[in-house]
């Protein structure tokens, strides 16, 4: 656990050292702020109701084409550097490296999404909101964000390069965020079922709704367990050729 | 402690990186790694630090398996990898004090060990620049710095020393040579003059099999079996001297190295020294010997002939 921590924090500290942080904190706040209050279609005073729900629809877009640029360079930077190397031979598992990675990925979201607390206060004091979605919403977003972030840094584990790391992720993200809604309804029966099953949209509206089922929370920890883990076999595979 | 590969044999696709490679290293030798690219000297410090495990064989440090508990082994070890990988946007300090806490260095110590490391290593001026700001030399430094912080048993170096100039490589090698008095260290390199100045033992690999193992003396005799010498006679004409050169018992061979200069190279026979009757020849004919040298063979001719 030591061994993670130290890792998670170096990591944070190479965010905020790089402005990459600063970045994502201040175009999240602006891109999310504008189409909660300004937009002017579908924003909170079109809807005319205490509501947070025009927030929790933006954020989810929008953090599913940050985290993809956070999580680019993770370990396709390592192994370009040769870093890789020296972590990798220091008292520290593979696990550990991925994990420690992955917390501070998630961290710099979470910090990010408490920065737009001010905005529930202010919509809670315009009119009567119904705290336990807000609540739930904050929680979709938390565990969409760590499934992604962990896809990301699979997609990072497996090459050396950024560029084709953030493209990667980006594809295997749209297979989670549309495609496999829609390839869903072509295929009748148990087949149709599964693959509607791993759709993040479906489990991420159920969950904002207000509604947390076991089956959500399952899907999310398999997704986020899913990638942690296909990274740390990319990078035992320096053993296996 | 003790470092004892055993039989490692390590495959990438269809080539033998290490076929069968066995050999020890004793508690406070350093070890000179030698071979052309391409040799195994890579993947065998990869192989000890953990990095990457053999198809075959083990590796012990002081009785410890590397394969059964990698965990234990690599607190024991200082690694500096091949071109000395950093992390450039971290600033000295903050990257030393990184290290040391992965390695497990007390955090009651860990300022005190920082800022010890920071004083060998002679980083006291460039502590708080970024590393991606600093010169190669002063890179290399953070490179032995981070491999030292936790001080280890054992330290391991793939080419320490290249990229440097003159000065920073006779510097770095004083350091290891300092450091080494109390450790086991194991040093690659291409540069040979500086395996023979800084080790006490060398080990040739080619094609992932040891094929010489000695210190760097005993590996020269071996390969020098005939004594060679240059000899100057200063006399005119040179053919008297070649002849009489050459009626010597002892002499296989005359060969005209510089004629202006009068200079001659002489092999002996295998076994024979020649240079007491030669010096003898000339002081009874009373010519003015200027010079009789032996021509040593270096550890490059060794190595040459070793690996090709």
């Amino acid at each position: 656990m030591k061994q993670i921590w130290i890792i998670t924090k170096k990591e944070l500290k190479g965010y905020f050292d790089s402005l990459m942080a600063y970045i994502l904190i201040v175009v999240f706040l602006g891109l999310s702020g504008f189409f909660t209050w300004l937009y002017g279609n579908n924003d909170v005073f079109f809807i005319n109701r205490a509501t947070m729900q025009p927030f929790f629809s933006i954020a989810y877009w929008t953090l599913f084409i940050f985290i993809p640029a956070l999580t680019m360079k993770q370990i396709a930077e390592e192994y370009k550097t040769g870093t890789i190397e020296l972590i990798l031979t220091k008292p520290i598992s593979d696990w550990q490296v991925v994990t420690g990675k992955f917390l501070a990925t998630f961290l710099l979201i979470a910090v990010t999404l408490a920065l737009t607390l001010p905005y529930y206060f202010s919509i809670a004091s315009i009119g009567p909101i119904d705290h336990g979605s807000v609540l739930t919403g904050y929680l979709g977003l938390l565990l969409m964000s760590a499934a992604y972030i962990s896809l990301g840094i699979f997609a990072s584990s497996i090459t050396s390069n950024q560029i084709v790391a953030f493209l990667l992720a980006l594809i295997i993200g749209v297979f989670f965020q549309i495609l496999f809604g829609i390839i869903a309804g072509a295929f009748p029966g148990i087949v149709g079922d599964v693959i509607s099953y791993l759709d993040m949209q479906y489990h991420y509206h159920s969950i904002i709704r207000g509604v947390i089922d076991s089956k959500n929370i399952i899907y999310f920890a398999s997704v986020i367990a899913a990638g942690l883990m296909a990274s740390e076999l990319s990078l035992v595979k320096r053993n296996i050729n | 402690m003790d470092i004892s590969v055993k039989n490692v044999t390590k495959i990438y696709g269809t080539q033998r990186a290490l076929d069968d490679l066995s050999f020890e290293v004793k508690t406070g030798e350093i070890l000179g790694f030698l071979g052309p690219n391409g040799a195994g000297k890579t993947t065998t410090m990869k192989a000890i630090t953990c990095y990457l495990s053999p198809n075959k064989g083990d590796i012990f440090l002081g009785g410890t398996s590397v394969s059964k508990s990698p965990d234990i082994i690599k607190k024991k070890i200082g690694y500096l990898p091949e071109n000395n990988p950093l992390y450039m946007d971290m600033p000295v300090m903050d990257y030393l004090k990184f290290i040391g806490k992965l390695q497990g260095v007390d955090k009651a110590n860990i300022e005190a060990q920082v800022c010890k490391m920071v004083r060998i290593c002679g980083l006291d001026l460039e502590k708080h620049k970024k590393i991606g700001e600093l010169s190669k030399g002063f890179k290399q430094r953070v490179g032995l710095a981070q491999a030292l912080i936790h001080d280890p048993e054992v330290l391991i170096l793939d080419e320490p020393t290249t990229g440097l100039d003159p000065n920073q490589i006779i510097e770095i090698r004083e350091l290891i040579k300092e450091i080494g008095r109390e450790k086991t260290v194991i040093l690659s390199s291409h540069i040979l003059a500086e395996v023979e100045a800084t080790c006490d033992r060398v080990l040739i690999i080619n094609k992932g099999k040891i094929v010489a193992d000695g210190t760097p003396e005993s590996l020269r005799k071996e390969a020098q079996g005939k004594e060679i010498l240059k000899v100057g006679v200063n006399i005119d004409d040179k053919n008297t001297v070649y002849n009489a050169l050459q009626q010597l018992e002892e002499i296989e061979v005359v060969s005209f190295v510089d004629e202006d200069k009068h200079l001659f190279l002489i092999e002996s026979y295998a076994g024979k020294s020649s240079a007491q009757s030669i010096f003898e020849m000339c002081m009874n004919k009373g010519w003015y010997l200027t010079q009789l040298t032996p021509v040593e063979k270096n550890l490059e001719d060794v190595f040459r002939e070793l690996t090709n």
